[in-house]
């Protein structure tokens, strides 16, 4: 064989070993199985007499089909059409050293998320204790949330610029939390109770993007990150139910009362070591499996859109106005949330150059049914509000309201260009991811203006 | 001629399992072997011997490792397991009481044929 033949034929060997890598079904063993076989054969045939181009083709045409090859590769492993989380990644990667450190260090910062809610006994502030709960609610951001941010400081392994910042924003949240003198009965303890969480999970988004929070590409990614995190932490709750039922249950049959052990320590730790598992189930799965979130917008898009449409045609029928009573304002803030949520999520799984279809037109419609409602709505309430008066809790109610629906109307306004054709998609992502910034300084609007504002009411 | 894909099919696990009692060897050369023993009248698709081999190992009937050959390449060897050689027993009881079968059948009809034969 000339230098020049066995070259040409690694070229082709190498090109039919990309091909195989490129099929699921076998792993890079079983390509490297067939190749040695396929080399095999290629000496044989060369022996034989045959030119090396000859007998690539010969034998690749022997080993069959890659189709029916890869059929019956996975009928024998099915189980490798099922995704599965490989633990702690391929020995052959070259990020394995890291990776290997990783789930050490990610228990360890679940660890910290954990015993965080139990410092607070050492300063004789126990979870059991009556008077605890205002304390409790008000820094329930500021336990687990310091522990995810500083775990995806260390894997982004961020300036310390940027751990400065982030740091820094932690401390003002404490501060904001635990020095202002807020009754315990009062409507901004638990206004602050709310927002300072979303503040903070914001701020571990300055962390999770790398300290890159300028790119619209980084913070769509936090976007995808925080849906995905919230699916996996309602599954982690869901086991952590059966667990603790379990638990409780079987100790009863001994005798013995479990229920002090596992609300005084099980619960809140096991929920604070939640948040950092599943921020880091996220991370490890995020090539490995579908994102779950754009799957569920896919699904209830049309089913919401239907809702309001036939809240719509209800109020328009029976010509009732919308009863403004108690809680009405925060029960259609927080639809605006689950449609702005379903708009979010299917940008974020959308392929900004396909052309527009079917769905977004679903979602125009949906988008403007919740527009009309919340007009309507808001008309209602600041009736009632030139009526009684500014609280806290209607100011931010309201104020939530603005913010959302100024969001959806340009986001209704951007989707009517892009269903004409008029507008590149793109145009509204960078609309929300941009939009985010305003949520941030809302939530610490919130937490540091409002008790100051409204006299600690 | 050529036979038909069901009876490769059927006859592939005792023939490997066969091979294997001889002592381990892989993929390439137990297809040769194949090819040897049936004067080239079984045709195997080459790649669908693995899937097969994989089948076997998952059933435990073989076991496999990754060897090199000084200044080879890896190469993956199979080796049959005791449960293989009882599989190979049983499959080889079954086999012949199929091939004796057979056998009664073409005594029977060689009568038959040349009449056949001769009506053509």
């Amino acid at each position: 064989m000339t230098v020049d033949s066995q070259e040409s034929l690694e070229g082709q060997i190498a090109e039919w070993r990309a091909y195989m890598h490129r099929r699921r079904e076998l792993h890079r063993t079983d390509a490297e199985e067939l190749e040695d076989h396929l080399r095999s054969r290629i000496t044989e045939l060369t022996e034989a007499g045959l030119h090396p181009d000859e007998a690539f083709l010969i034998a690749v045409k022997r080993m069959g089909s890659l189709d029916e090859l890869s059929r019956e590769f996975a009928r024998e492993h099915s189980e490798r059409l099922w995704k599965q989380l490989v633990l702690p990644g391929e020995p052959d990667t070259p990020a394995a050293a890291r990776s290997r450190r990783e789930l050490p260090v990610m228990v360890l910062f679940a660890a910290v998320a954990a015993l965080g809610i139990k410092v607070p006994s050492l300063f004789g502030i126990d979870l059991a204790d009556d008077g605890s709960g205002a304390f409790y609610a008000r820094n329930l951001g500021l336990f687990a949330l310091p522990a995810l941010a500083a775990y995806f400081c260390w894997q982004r392994r961020v300036s310390p610029r940027v751990i400065g910042v982030v740091a820094g924003l932690f401390a003002l949240g404490a501060v904001a939390a635990n020095t202002f003198p807020l009754a315990e009965d009062s409507q901004s303890i638990v206004l602050s109770s709310i927002h300072l969480p979303l503040a903070l999970w914001l701020v571990v988004g300055v962390a999770y993007v790398g300290g890159d929070w300028r790119s619209d590409r980084r913070r769509m990614d936090f976007v995808r990150f925080t849906g995905e995190w919230l699916i996996y932490f309602a599954l982690l709750g869901l086991g952590g139910g059966v667990l603790m039922a379990f638990t409780v249950g079987t100790f009863n049959a001994i005798g013995v009362d479990a229920e002090g052990f596992i609300s005084s320590w099980l619960l809140p730790c096991g929920a604070m070591a939640g948040v950092v598992v599943a921020a880091w189930l996220v991370e490890a799965k995020q090539s490995v499996i579908e994102n779950m979130a754009p799957v569920l917008t896919r699904v209830f898009t049309p089913l919401f859109a239907a809702a309001l449409l036939a809240l719509l045609v209800g109020i328009v029928w029976t010509s009732n106005g919308i009863d403004v009573e108690r809680d009405a304002l925060i029960i259609f803030d927080l639809l605006l949330v689950v449609v702005l949520g379903l708009l979010l999520y299917a940008i974020s799984a959308r392929d900004l150059t396909a052309p527009p279809g079917l769905f977004d037109r679903l979602q125009l419609v949906l988008v403007v049914s919740a527009l009309l409602i919340d007009a309507l709505v808001l008309l209602a309430i600041t009736g009632r509000i030139t009526e009684w008066g500014f609280t806290p809790n209607k100011t931010a109610a309201l104020g939530e309201n603005l913010i959302l629906l100024v969001n959806l109307a340009w986001s209704a306004w951007l989707f009517l260009g892009i269903v004409r054709g008029r507008l590149p998609f793109a145009r509204l992502e960078r609309w929300q991811t941009g939009y985010i910034v305003v949520y941030a300084a809302w939530a610490w609007i919130v937490v540091l203006a409002f008790p100051p504002v409204f006299a600690f009411a | 001629m050529h036979i038909t894909k069901d009876l490769v099919a059927a006859s592939a696990t005792p023939l490997v399992l066969g091979i294997l009692t001889e002592g381990e060897s892989y993929g390439y050369a137990i297809l040769k072997q194949v090819n040897d023993l049936s004067g080239g009248q079984l045709e195997w698709t080459d790649g669908l011997l693995y899937p097969l081999l994989h089948r076997l190992e998952r059933l435990g009937h073989v076991e496999s490792s990754w060897q090199t050959p000084d200044g080879g390449r890896r190469r993956k060897y199979y080796r049959i397991t005791s449960q293989g050689r009882a599989e190979l027993a049983e499959q080889r009881r079954q086999w012949t009481a199929v091939v004796e079968a057979l056998r009664g059948v073409w005594q029977t009809t060689q009568v038959l044929a040349p009449a056949w034969e001769a009506g053509r």
